[in-house]
């Protein structure tokens, strides 16, 4: 049992940058980010051809995968979202064009990697013994690594310049406007911000475990989980759930066998949002 | 949902309000689409086709494609005329599907009864599981579909007994044999989804279409009229479910065999997709949607590995550039500038 939990507290380091990506994009654009599994995905493959490949440090290749994934962001972000959301508010709109942006990034992910399973070798080697547990080093470095990450995220919120212009956008867009905060450009920054953090968590996750060019819409359906939990455009209740996703996971493979547990988890899902359709720690919606 | 936007995935016959935009030298006969003479274009297209391309079973491959493709489709684009993006369609064609497959293997049921019943129970469960989902809104409700898809897929793989996991239902019985096979399959589709646009387009000019008006407008001034909204909207969710499920148990039948992976989340996201190119507005929107999408995906087949990715391209700049979807080509310019200038 111990084992199951140390699986469930590692996973939710990485599953807490996915949410909480998806959650930024979320509550400063009303975007949806379909994508956001296949920027994932993107992530881990930069960081795979990084340290892998080139042989490059193991942060270096971080910073790419973070960068890498940010530059798709702000393409996306400038070239798609933002003509779109100026000539229509339609919500139908944006959200298709999100799944067509996904569509995209997944056959581009196709194309440029192939289809093969990657990894990459061991960032530290190791070993840990935690009771009767068992926790390779580099499990327990990607997820310092993501804490790190998550907490660094948070004190930009809280305490710096763009962080608190990011934060009054999301309360009300036409209020900071009139504050004076560049919006265009924010929300522009903001949408690097959460592409990065997903390109952060793909890079992280190759660390531990191999990453496939189709993966991202399997990591999309992991990431809304999520966030529904937590409720979405919610800082806290993308941690909580990501948190809840992971034990879950944990817990779900240790019972049950194959696939078994995500239809468990997607099920449950669905009873849980008959009771909160707003999340846990979600603001009432519509 | 803002009403000002609304307008544009309203039915063409409920455009009374918008006339007010239009240009004072159009004729009020120009503003309607003529029915009867639409309906009557339809049926002699769809004679036509297997009549110039019979010969060619790969040809009456496609065509099948396409119509059970619209046909799946036509359910969404209801979804849509109530408000809400359904990414579930993908997982009730897969339930249409294992139905047929489970009724066909296991209970030898003719298939003539197993379509119907593949029909109904995907519409039946849509309403079971349609009656607490659609509490839910917008983004909300896309990605819980989405999610719906993605279980329907886990549901198959862990049937046990009944759907047979990972390995499929292979060598599905089928009525439509010979050397007239694929003319029989295309000619039960086709009329399935004529019959299914007929119902669609009848159903908007009912109250019931009114109610679903409302519905995409404004739920709770709805609901304060006293419409029982819940009652309505799994209404609109069933049908678009029993569509789904006809189309996917006509497509287990026209493949002889269903698998888990047979519609998967690239489905739902195309069905929505080919509603949306086709255009919102009207209730042809998803064939012409599917005919274009469908047809444009296999000529780019030459492209290799490129394929998806020149045809995804293709795809976001479609939607860039006609937001309204492929039918608002024939509309006249200034009919649409007003509906995408409305939100600055």
């Amino acid at each position: 049992m111990t084992q199951v939990l140390l699986n469930g507290l590692m996973l939710s380091g990485t599953y807490t940058l996915i949410a909480l990506g998806l959650t930024l994009i979320f509550a400063l654009m009303n975007i949806t980010n379909f994508a956001h599994g296949q920027l994932y995905v993107f992530g881990g493959f930069f960081t795979y051809y990084i340290f892998g490949s080139f042989k490059l440090p193991f942060p270096i290749a971080l910073l790419g995968s973070a960068l890498g994934a940010a530059l798709l962001g702000v393409v996306l972000e400038r070239f798609l979202f933002k003509p779109v959301l100026r000539r229509s508010a339609r919500e139908e709109s944006t959200l298709l064009l999100a799944v067509g942006s996904a569509l995209l990034l997944d056959s581009l992910a196709l194309v440029l990697f192939g289809e093969k399973q990657r990894g990459v070798p061991d960032v530290v080697s190791g070993i840990f013994r935690v009771g009767d547990a068992y926790l390779p080093a580099r499990r327990l470095l990607v997820f310092a690594v993501a804490v790190g990450l998550t907490a660094a995220f948070l004190l930009f919120m809280q305490y710096t310049r763009p962080g608190r212009a990011l934060r009054a956008i999301a309360q009300d867009r036409e209020a900071a406007s009139l504050q004076g905060v560049n919006v265009s450009n924010y929300a522009t920054l903001g949408f690097a911000l959460g592409a990065a953090l997903a390109g952060l968590a793909g890079g992280l996750l190759i660390a531990t475990e191999a990453v496939n060019a189709g993966a991202g819409t399997l990591a999309s359906i992991k990431a809304f989980t999520m966030v529904m939990i937590g409720g979405a455009g919610v800082v806290s209740g993308a941690i909580l759930g990501a948190v809840v996703l992971a034990f879950a996971e944990a817990i779900g493979y240790y019972l049950f066998p194959g696939s078994l547990p995500y239809l468990f988890i997607l099920l449950g899902l669905m009873v849980f949002l008959l009771f909160r359709p707003q999340g846990i720690l979600g603001r009432r919606w519509g | 949902m803002n009403p000002p936007d609304a307008r544009d995935a309203r039915e063409p016959d409920a455009r009374e309000p918008d006339a007010r935009a239009l240009p004072p030298n159009a004729s009020p006969l120009e503003r309607r689409p003529n029915i009867l003479g639409v309906g009557v274009g339809l049926v002699l297209v769809a004679v036509l086709v297997p009549l110039l391309i019979g010969r060619s079973s790969y040809a009456m491959s496609l065509a099948i494609n396409v119509t059970l493709l619209a046909l799946i489709s036509s359910g969404v684009w209801l979804t849509f005329a109530i408000g809400r993006i359904n990414i579930a369609q993908g997982g009730f064609a897969l339930l249409g599907a294992y139905l047929t497959a489970v009724l066909e293997t296991r209970f030898a049921l003719p298939f003539w009864l197993v379509l119907p019943l593949s029909g109904l129970g995907a519409a039946l469960v849509g309403a079971l599981i349609g009656w607490p989902i659609l509490r839910l809104r917008g983004v909300y409700f896309s990605m819980l579909t989405l999610s719906l898809t993605e279980a329907a897929r886990l549901a198959a793989l862990n049937g046990g007994d009944l759907t047979h996991g990972a390995s499929g239902i292979p060598n599905l019985p089928t009525p439509f044999t010979g050397e007239n096979g694929y003319l029989g399959l295309y000619a039960v589709s086709v009329t399935l989804l004529l019959g299914g646009v007929l119902v669609l387009h009848r159903l908007t000019l009912t109250p019931i279409g009114g109610v679903f008006r409302a519905l995409q407008q404004d739920e709770h001034l709805a609901s304060s009229l006293g419409i029982p909204v819940a009652r309505y909207r799994t209404l609109a969710f069933a049908l678009c479910c029993g569509f789904g499920g006809l189309g996917g148990s006509l497509f287990a039948v026209f493949l002889q065999s269903v698998y888990p992976t047979s519609f998967t989340v690239t489905d739902s996201t195309n069905f929505m997709l080919y509603c949306f190119l086709g255009g919102l507005g009207q209730v042809l929107g998803p064939l012409v949607g599917s005919l274009g999408l469908f047809l444009g995906f296999q000529a780019l087949s030459g492209l290799g590995a490129y394929q998806s990715l020149i045809y995804a391209a293709l795809m976001i700049a479609a939607m860039m550039v006609l937001p309204n979807g492929l039918l608002s080509l024939r509309l006249p310019r200034r009919r649409d500038a007003p509906a995408l200038e409305a939100h600055p």
